[in-house]
């Protein structure tokens, strides 16, 4: 069962752990991204294309649908305005083992923020905002898995 | 025709999220588009100042600079993306 979802509401870890677990799988991985509330941050904005952003987190999990044997995976981005706090993303990826888990949800989450048309923007406390640059750390690690 | 969206900041400094343009026949690829908007016009020029910091998708394919133009519906125009 893949499951992916771009949304502007908050993301319900919660729920979409139990939904991902129906059945039950021999080994889970999970990734949550938070936003941080670094330097007087009091808004993290995540811009996205209306449709291609959907089309590009499908595109990678069905690209680690083919790599790995999953039984299922959950990829879910939130859009919009977020506090510190927020959950920003939500992987899990679920096997029989637990390289194949562990494999699929660090590739996911690593070319998530190189592949896939989504933009943050920072408000701080001082009336600074300011679009975040790209970190040259996140291409080197999208580039390991080819 | 030709439709191009603009997101982040290169979507601030063109002044809108979007438009439709009819490009001139010698404009071929996305290097020669960002070119000719940045000579277009002022917002342009601040827009594409630095083509190395734009990247291109071609209906919703990322795509480098040298990539052909024709038979394209939505080219996006925007800076290295940062989700996650």
């Amino acid at each position: 069962m893949i499951r992916v979802l771009v949304q502007p509401a908050a993301i319900d870890v919660t729920a979409e752990f139990d939904l991902h677990d129906a059945g039950g799988h021999g080994a889970s991985a999970s990734f949550i991204g938070r936003v941080r509330g670094d330097d007087g941050l009091t808004e993290l904005f995540l811009e996205h294309h209306p449709a291609m952003t959907e089309a590009g987190l499908a595109a990678l999990a069905h690209a680690a649908a083919d790599r790995w044997k999953l039984s299922a995976l959950t990829l879910i981005h939130r859009v919009g305005a977020m506090a510190p706090g927020d959950t920003i993303v939500l992987v899990l990826a679920s096997s029989a083992h637990r390289a194949e888990a562990l494999a699929a949800c660090e590739f996911l989450i690593d070319r998530l923020k190189t592949d896939v048309m989504l933009w943050k923007r920072e408000s701080f406390a001082d009336g600074r905002v300011a679009w975040v640059e790209e970190r040259e750390g996140d291409q080197r690690r999208a580039e390991r898995w080819g | 025709m030709l439709e191009i969206a603009y997101f982040s900041w290169v979507r601030e400094r063109m002044g809108v999220a979007g438009e439709t343009v009819e490009v001139p026949a010698d404009v071929a690829d996305v290097a020669a588009l960002l070119a000719w908007l940045s000579a277009r016009d002022e917002r342009g020029a601040l827009a594409f100042a630095e083509p190395h910091r734009i990247r291109a998708a071609i209906d919703g394919a990322m795509m480098g600079p040298d990539a052909p133009l024709s038979g394209a519906r939505e080219v996006a125009l925007f800076p290295p993306v940062t989700g996650g």
